[in-house]
C-alpha cells in the first residue's frame, strides 16, 4: 500500500460521499447562500473524479468559514483571511491533493487581501470560492470590502464612502488563470463552473455570489441574473485577456444597479502553474514532498555535505 | 605592555568595503594556522558607508567572546561616505573608521591606518599623536590605498591591510595566500596575491616598535569549521529532515532563511518568500499539516505577525518551528543590532493560554543541536516550537571540530500514522477519523496524526475549539479535556527534558560558590569569561546559561537558586524579562535576585559583567551610563 493511496485511486464517487454522517448539522440560517455553495461543491466532485481523501479544504472565518464542517474531505478551518496561504503550502507538499480554499468577502477581500493577490499572481493550481454576499455575516452585518457605496450598517452608520472593491478584476490584475463568477441562486452554473474550476491546472477564482438574508436585506438583487456565455449581447471571448477585462468592468459596475452578469469570464489554460514554473526553474522536487517522509529508501542527506566551504 | 595571550584584531570601515569578507577570511586563516577563532560583528542599518567593524579574537585556549577591548586596529576609512554631490559632504567620514574606534582599543595596542586617505590634517585634527602617547598605542600609517592601485583596484586596501597586518603580526602570509589562491581566480586572483606579497614585505620593512605578535598555533586534534550561529540552525534543521522554508526578509533572521533558501532545493526541498509573515508561518502551517518537516521564522516585528498562526498550529496541533532572531526593539527598533528584548514576547504571544516550547541556544554548537531538538519536539507532541537567537549569534564565527556535525539524519515526522495504523485506529461513527482523541491510547497527551491524501484519516482541523473528530465544539467538558491535554504536552516534553538529562542549561565555576550569575543566549559565554576572571580575583562565584526557557526547567533552577546567596540575572534587555520569567516560573526569589541589563546596541563584554558583579556584591558602582543595575526586591 502506498503512503496516499486515497490519492488518484479510482473513484466513483457521488455526492453523497462528500456529505458527512450523523454530524454536524449547518448552523448557517434558513435562506443563506452559504447552502448553495456547499450544494454546489458536492454536485461538482464526482464531475471531478476525485474522492473526499484525496481532497483538502481550506476555509476562513466567517460563515464561509463552516463550509468544510458539513463537507466531508479533509479540512482546515484555519484564522480569519489565512486559508490561502495554509492551503498552497499543502499544494506544494503534496501537488497530488485536490485542493480547494474557501472563504467570505470580508475573509478573503478584506484581511485576507494581500493573500490573494500574491496566490492569484503565483498561479498554485488550486481553487479559491469566495462567497461574496456584500456584508460581514459572523459578526453581524457590518460593511465588507464589497458592500455597495452609501451601504449603512452599524459601523457605517452614515452610509460607506467607498466605492466597493472589484474582486473579479483584481482577480485578473494579480495573476489567476480562471476565474468566473457563479450565484447560488443558480445551482447548476454554480456546479458545473466548480467542478471545471477545480480541474483548471492553475489558480481558479470563483466569485460566488451568496443571499445573507439575515443582515444584507438585499439579497433579493441577486435574483434574476444573466449568464453572459448563453447570452447574446455579452458573449466575448473568455480566453482573451481585454475582452475579459471589459466584460468584468461591465459586470462589476452593473452588480448594484440590478443586473447580474455570471458565468465564465477568464479562462487562459496557457499558462503554466506555479508547480510547473517552480519544477522548471529546479526548485521543486519531481516526487511530491509528503511522500517521500512515508518511503523507506529515501535518501536524507545530511548538512555534513556542506561543511567544505566552510574549513 | 605584556604579550597578549589572544590577538584582538579590529578591521574598521564602511560597510560595502568587504570588512565582512576580509574578516571572515582572516578568521580563517588564524583557524587553519591552528589557532581557535570567534568574530564579533558590529554594522548600521543602511547599506553602503556607514561605520562598520568586525573583531576577530584568535587564540591558542578557549576564545568564546570578543572579550575586553581590542589590541589591533587596521581602518581603511569610509570609501562611501561622500555623498554624490559636492556639497553635501557631511563632515570627514574618512576619519571617523579610526576616531570611532579609539576608545575601546586597549593599552599597548597598535593603529594601522591608511595614509593614502587621511591627509595629515585629518589625523592632526583628532590629535592620534597625543592620544597614542597617553595609552602606549604604536601607531603605523602605510598607503594602503597605493599599494591596491599599483597592482589593482582601491578595493583592494582590505588585502593590503591584511598582508601587513600579518607583517606587522608576524604571521604566516601562506594562510592568506592559500584562502585568495583558493577564492579567486583570473587577474583578481594574481592582483590580490600582488598586493597582499607588497603589503607583507612593506610591513617587515618598517620598524617594529610595538614588540609582541599573533600567538603561534598549537594546531587542533580535528579539523575545523568556521561556523555562525544561522549556519548551525539551518544545518540542524536540515539533518532534522527539514524541507520546507517560508519566509519575509528581516534582519537579522534573513540570515537562516538566505541559507535555507540556498541549500534546500538542493536537499529536494521547497523555499518560499511570500508576501508577508503571517503567510510565511501559515505557509509552514500548511507544508507541515501536509506532513513535511517545515520551518519559518522572522525577528520582532514579524514576529508579531506570527502571532495568530502560532496560536493556529497550537490549537490545530500542527508541528511549527519558528526561529526568532531577536534584534533591538521596540517596533523597528535598531535593526542591526542585538538585544534580547523579546523573551516574554516569544514566551507569551498569541492568544489564550498557549503553549510552547522554547530555547534560546548560547552558541553555535547550541544552534545546532537545540535546533533538532525543538524539531523533534514539535513532531512528536505536535506543539509550536521556537529557536530563539539575536543579532549577535547571527553575525559570530567560531570554530568548531567538524565532527560535531557527523550526525545521522532524522526525517521522522514523528506522531503521524501509516495508512495501515489509520485502519486500526479509532473513527467516529460518522466514518471520520479521530484525531483528535480525548485519551490517546498510550496514556499520552498526543493523539496521532494523519495528513491529506492518505485513506480513511479525514478530519477537520480547526482554530475553534473543537471535539475528537475535529468539529467546533463549545462543549464545556470536551472544552477541559481538550485544553488540559495540549497544555499537559508541556510537562510531558519537561520530564523528557528531565528524565533523559537531555538538559540544555550550562553550568560554569565552582559548584559550592556564594554567588550566582544567570543568563541566557548569546550572553552566556560572554558571562563563563567573566566569572573565570571573578574568581581569579578571589570571588566566589558560578553561573548557568538558560536555553530551555519553555518548558523552564525548575528542579534545575530551583538547585541552583539554593545553592547561593544571592543571583545576578544578566541579560541585553531593559526590563529584566528573563529574571521576572524565573519569578514567575518558580514563584519566588524576588529577593534573591537581582539585574544587570544592557540595552545600547552591544552586547556585554567580560568586563561588564565583572564590574555588574562587583556593584551587586556592594565593592562598586557602575562606572559608566552603556549598563543599569537593577538591585533585588527588598534591597
Ligand atoms: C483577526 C480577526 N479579526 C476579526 C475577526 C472577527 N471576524 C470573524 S468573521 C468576520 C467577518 C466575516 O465576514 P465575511 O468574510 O464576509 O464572511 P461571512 O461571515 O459573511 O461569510 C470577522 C471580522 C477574527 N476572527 N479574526
Ligand atoms: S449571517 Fe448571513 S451569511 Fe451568515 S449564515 Fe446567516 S444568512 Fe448566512
Amino acid at each position: 500500500m502506498s503512503a496516499f493511496s486515497a490519492i488518484g485511486a479510482d473513484s466513483e464517487t457521488d455526492d453523497e460521499a462528500f456529505t458527512p454522517g450523523i454530524e454536524p448539522q449547518p448552523t448557517w440560517c434558513p435562506g443563506c447562500g452559504d447552502f448553495g455553495v456547499l450544494n454546489a461543491l458536492k454536485k461538482a466532485m464526482p464531475e471531478v473524479g476525485r474522492n473526499p481523501d484525496e481532497v483538502a479544504v481550506f476555509t476562513g472565518i466567517g460563515c464561509s468559514g463552516k463550509l468544510n464542517s458539513y463537507f466531508e474531505s479533509y479540512g482546515f478551518h484555519t484564522i480569519h483571511g489565512r486559508s490561502l496561504p495554509v492551503a498552497r503550502a499543502t499544494k506544494l507538499a503534496n501537488p497530488g491533493v485536490e485542493v480547494i480554499a474557501a472563504g467570505g468577502d470580508g475573509d478573503g477581500y478584506g484581511i485576507g487581501g494581500n493573500h490573494f493577490i500574491h496566490t492569484a499572481r503565483e498561479n498554485h493550481d488550486m481553487t479559491y470560492i469566495v462567497f461574496n454576499n456584500e456584508i460581514f455575516g459572523l459578526t453581524k452585518g457590518q460593511t465588507s470590502p464589497t458592500s455597495p457605496k452609501g451601504h449603512k450598517s452599524k459601523t457605517q452608520p452614515s452610509g460607506s464612502a467607498k466605492d466597493p472593491l472589484r474582486p473579479l478584476s483584481l482577480s485578473l490584475s494579480a495573476g489567476a488563470s480562471y476565474i468566473a463568477r457563479t450565484a447560488a441562486v443558480n445551482p447548476n452554473q454554480a456546479a458545473e463552473i466548480l467542478a471545471e474550476a477545480i480541474q483548471h491546472d492553475g489558480f481558479a477564482h470563483v466569485d460566488f455570489l451568496t443571499q445573507c438574508p439575515t443582515w444584507n436585506k438585499d439579497a433579493k438583487q441577486y435574483v434574476p441574473y444573466t449568464d453572459i456565455q448563453e447570452s447574446d449581447e455579452y458573449g466575448h471571448d473568455i480566453n482573451d485577456r481585454a475582452e475579459a477585462a471589459q466584460a468584468m468592468y461591465d459586470a462589476e459596475s452593473k452588480l448594484h444597479e440590478g443586473e447580474i452578469l455570471t458565468g465564465r469570464f477568464y479562462v487562459d489554460d496557457e499558462r503554466p502553474s506555479y508547480t510547473a514554473e517552480k519544477q522548471a526553474i529546479g526548485e521543486m522536487p519531481e516526487q511530491p514532498l509528503a511522500e517521500r517522509y512515508f518511503d523507506e529508501d529515501a535518501e536524507w542527506d545530511r548538512s555534513y555535505d556542506l561543511l567544505e566551504k566552510h574549513k | 605592555m605584556p604579550e597578549p595571550d589572544d590577538l584582538m584584531w579590529r578591521i574598521a570601515g564602511g560597510s560595502g568595503d568587504g570588512i565582512d569578507s576580509t574578516s571572515q577570511n582572516f578568521a580563517k586563516a588564524l583557524m587553519r594556522s591552528g589557532l581557535n577563532v570567534f568574530t564579533h560583528r558590529h554594522y548600521p542599518s543602511r547599506i553602503r558607508g556607514g561605520h562598520t567593524y568586525v573583531e576577530v579574537r584568535a587564540g591558542n585556549g578557549p576564545v568564546n567572546s570578543r572579550g575586553d577591548g581590542y589590541n589591533f586596529l587596521l581602518t581603511l576609512g569610509d570609501s562611501f561616505a561622500r555623498n554624490p554631490s559636492e556639497d553635501a559632504y557631511y563632515g570627514n567620514e574618512e576619519a571617523k573608521p579610526l576616531t570611532e574606534n579609539l576608545d575601546e582599543l586597549n593599552e599597548g595596542g597598535v593603529i594601522v591606518y591608511d595614509e593614502g586617505l587621511l591627509d595629515e590634517e585629518d589625523v592632526e585634527a583628532i590629535n592620534l599623536e597625543e592620544r597614542a602617547e597617553e595609552n602606549g598605542w604604536h601607531v603605523y600609517p602605510v598607503d594602503l590605498r597605493g599599494i591596491a592601485r599599483e597592482h589593482g583596484r582601491d578595493v583592494m586596501r582590505n588585502t593590503a591591510g591584511v598582508g601587513f597586518t600579518a607583517a606587522l603580526m608576524d604571521i604566516d602570509p601562506a594562510y592568506f595566500e592559500e584562502i585568495i589562491s583558493n577564492g579567486m581566480s583570473g587577474e583578481m586572483k594574481e592582483a590580490n596575491l600582488k598586493v597582499l606579497e607588497d603589503a607583507y614585505e612593506l610591513g617587515q620593512e618598517v620598524e617594529h616598535t610595538h614588540g609582541w605578535t599573533a600567538p603561534e598555533g598549537e594546531g587542533h586534534d580535528e579539523e575545523q569549521v568556521l561556523l555562525s550561529g544561522s549556519d548551525a540552525i539551518s544545518y540542524g534543521a536540515i539533518d532534522e529532515g527539514c524541507r520546507f522554508i517560508s519566509g519575509y526578509p528581516m534582519t537579522p533572521w534573513t540570515d537562516v532563511f538566505t541559507i535555507m533558501s540556498q541549500n534546500l532545493p538542493k536537499f529536494g526541498g521547497i523555499s518560499e518568500q511570500v508576501e508577508d509573515e503571517i503567510a510565511a508561518a501559515a505557509l509552514a502551517i500548511g507544508a507541515s499539516h501536509a506532513g513535511v518537516k517545515a520551518m519559518s521564522g522572522s525577528s520582532g516585528g514579524g514576529f508579531a505577525l506570527m502571532s495568530e498562526p502560532l496560536g493556529l498550529a497550537e490549537m490545530t496541533e500542527t508541528p511549527l518551528v519558528l526561529v526568532e532572531a531577536m534584534r533591538a526593539g521596540p517596533s523597528t527598533g535598531m535593526p542591526t543590532k542585538p538585544e534580547q528584548g523579546d523573551l516574554e514576547h516569544i514566551l507569551y504571544t498569541s492568544q489564550g493560554d498557549s503553549t510552547r516550547v522554547v530555547f534560546a541556544p548560547a552558541n553555535v554548537e547550541e544552534c545546532y543541536t537545540q535546533t533538532r531538538k525543538a524539531f523533534e519536539l514539535a513532531y512528536e507532541y505536535q506543539i509550536p516550537a521556537i529557536v530563539a537567537y539575536d543579532q549577535k549569534l547571527q553575525g559570530e564565527l567560531r570554530n568548531v571540530p567538524e565532527s560535531f556535525f557527523d550526525e545521522e539524519p532524522n526525517a521522522d515526522p514523528g506522531s503521524v500514522l501509516t495508512e495501515e495504523e489509520i485502519a486500526e485506529a479509532a473513527h467516529h461513527a460518522s466514518d471520520k477519523f479521530k484525531r483528535f482523541l480525548h485519551e490517546p491510547e498510550d496514556g499520552s497527551n498526543v493523539s496521532p496524526r494523519s495528513v491529506p491524501g492518505q485513506e480513511g484519516g479525514r478530519f477537520l482541523a480547526t482554530g475553534n475549539e473543537h471535539n475528537e473528530v475535529g468539529h467546533i465544539s463549545e462543549d464545556p467538558e470536551n472544552r477541559v479535556i481538550q485544553m488540559n491535554r495540549r497544555m499537559g504536552k508541556l510537562d510531558d516534553i519537561r520530564e523528557e527534558l528531565d528524565a533523559t538529562e537531555q538538559s540544555h542549561q550550562t553550568y560554569h565555576g565552582p559548584e559550592d560558590a556564594e554567588y550566582g550569575i544567570i543568563t541566557w543566549g548569546s550572553q552566556q559565554d560572554t558571562v563563563f569569561e567573566a566569572v573565570d576572571e571573578l574568581n581569579e580575583a578571589g570571588h566566589s562565584v558560578k553561573a548557568v546559561g538558560v536555553s530551555d526557557l519553555m518548558p523552564f526547567p525548575e528542579t534545575e533552577m530551583t538547585e541552583f537558586l539554593e545553592s547561593v546567596e544571592h543571583a545576578v540575572v544578566v541579560e541585553m534587555n531593559a526590563s529584566g524579562q528573563l529574571r521576572g520569567h524565573i519569578q514567575k516560573e518558580l514563584g519566588k526569589y524576588g529577593d534573591k535576585l537581582s539585574s544587570l541589563l544592557k540595552y545600547n546596541g552591544n552586547p556585554f563584554e567580560p568586563r561588564d559583567v565583572v564590574e555588574g558583579f562587583e556593584t551587586s556584591n556592594g565593592d562598586g558602582e557602575l562606572p559608566h551610563q552603556r549598563m543599569t543595575y537593577v538591585p533585588a526586591a527588598g534591597d
